[in-house]
């Protein structure tokens, strides 16, 4: 690896000033940027470690909604019972990013900093109506999500800027959310396909009355498919409806053809995907089930 | 050139000191640092879970940590889990089962299970074939470490 310095502030502002020297990037859980500078990806002179800064860390999920700092690592969020109550999604996808290991270190916050297209939380918070809070020299801004990516590995980050926080409102009665993936192995995967969906359904649980749909890995960022997913609304929660969405899912992608699957198989996917998303956050919306763990988790 | 840090810790349960650079990974600084070289070098990429120790209580892949992130942090590894006189009751089992070959797994693996069976004594099979996916296994075909994994939880869920 390159000979780099390393800082690891304890405040907020202290880091931006760091960043702000040019040549560095912040290091949270170190699962991609640990790997990025071993094969030379990235060579900053400087790495600013951000896990000694409170807001970075603080998990907060009340009536407001929910305040995730964008250094919390995976398995923080997946012990913690109101993600698995309410914001499912996330649950099922940090879950699944890598395996225990990287789940101990890796953050939500690095997952879509690193803005891969196939980036397992995206899919998830983008159904969730996240909002990226963003510090940097020029005070804070926040920006949905779904304008935070640019490109594959690209982002809205200017120089000196950090994520801080990610936030997502708080769910509606009767809401259920999903996040699922294709891979062809059991675990460690990168998704060949991610879907995540997350539906509000009328006090009768019959009739979908909000629904948001992100995409992975079929396209050069995650993508939000807003059509098909304004496509449900007023619909019965069924599976003709979770059919149309599919369909309607699929034109919305722009998959490539790489060793891991073809713009096809893709395409294909992508619909069987959301289907079947749906059909799990509706089930949970209407309370028949819930996010299931993998792994015994703490009671808390 | 980078300011050499001293990184201060608990490795084993015995504190460790010694100096390193910000570039240098908890990996190295275990293998090559303190020659403590039970801990192995698969992938580098944390894919294969050879370097898995257990850092502040989690299992962690020491190939994607920098050395200096663990000032002042409790390290587990595989050299302190066999008792001076005899190995561990996941050890035992590990050998009972042939639950290795060529062994170069076999340190990831034996961390990864004792953290598993301390969070859920009495996995399921699919639990613990979840859990361990971090760890790849190139010589068993992973069943003989999983009957390891089942036998050690139920022999000491038996005493």
């Amino acid at each position: 690896m390159h000979d780099f310095e390393y800082e690891s502030p304890r405040t907020l502002a202290e880091a931006v000033t760091l960043l702000t020297t040019g040549d560095s990037r912040p290091l949270a859980g170190g699962t991609d940027l640990i790997d990025h500078m071993r094969t030379g990806r990235f060579r900053p002179a400087l790495v600013v470690d951000l896990k000694k800064i409170p807001e970075l860390g603080q998990l907060i999920a009340d009536a407001q909604g929910l305040r995730l700092g964008a250094a919390v690592p995976c398995y923080k969020l997946q012990a913690c019972s109101t993600i698995r109550d309410q914001y499912a999604a996330i649950a099922d996808a940090v879950s699944i990013i890598g395996g225990v290991q990287i789940q101990n270190r890796a953050t939500v916050g690095g997952n879509l900093c690193t803005s891969g297209p196939a980036a397992d939380s995206a899919s998830a918070l983008l159904a969730l109506g996240a909002q990226c809070v963003i510090a940097g020299p020029k005070g804070s801004r926040t920006v949905p999500l779904e304008q935070f990516f640019t490109g594959p590995g690209k982002n809205v980050l200017q120089a000196g800027e950090l994520l801080v926080e990610i936030t997502c409102p708080a769910p509606a009665p009767k809401s259920g959310s999903n996040y699922r993936r294709f891979i062809p192995r059991n675990e460690m995967d990168i998704a060949v396909v991610g879907v995540g969906v997350s539906v509000t359904l009328d006090a009768a649980g019959q009739t979908i009355t909000a629904a948001r749909i992100g995409l992975g890995a079929v396209g050069p960022t995650p993508i939000l498919a807003t059509d098909a997913a304004q496509a449900l609304i007023g619909k019965p929660a069924n599976d003709a409806s979770y059919k149309a969405a599919g369909e309607a899912a699929r034109t919305q992608t722009s998959p490539i053809d790489d060793m891991r699957g073809t713009v096809e198989f893709r395409r294909h996917v992508t619909g069987v995907l959301v289907e079947r998303s749906l059909r799990e956050a509706v089930a949970r919306a209407r309370g028949e089930t819930h996010f299931h763990a993998h792994v015994r988790l703490p009671c808390n | 050139m980078s300011r050499k840090r001293a990184v201060t810790c608990t490795i084993n349960g015995h504190e460790e000191q010694f100096l390193t650079e910000p570039r240098q990974t908890l990996l190295s600084a275990l293998r090559d640092t303190l020659d403590m070289t039970g801990t192995k070098e698969g992938c580098s990429n944390g894919n294969c879970g050879a370097c898995t120790v257990i850092l502040d209580g989690l299992p962690v892949v020491s190939c994607l940590v920098l050395a200096v992130e663990c000032d002042g942090s409790r390290v587990d590894t595989i050299e302190g889990v066999a008792q001076p006189e005899k190995l561990s009751p996941v050890q035992q089992s590990f050998l009972e089962n042939a639950a290795l070959q060529c062994g170069i797994c076999t340190p990831g693996f034996i961390m990864q299970t004792g953290a598993l069976l301390k969070d859920n004594p009495n996995p399921t099979e699919d639990e613990i074939r979840f859990y361990l996916a971090g760890n790849l296994c190139r010589c068993t075909g992973y069943d003989k470490i999983v009957k390891a994994v089942q036998q050690t939880a139920e022999t000491a869920g038996a005493c």
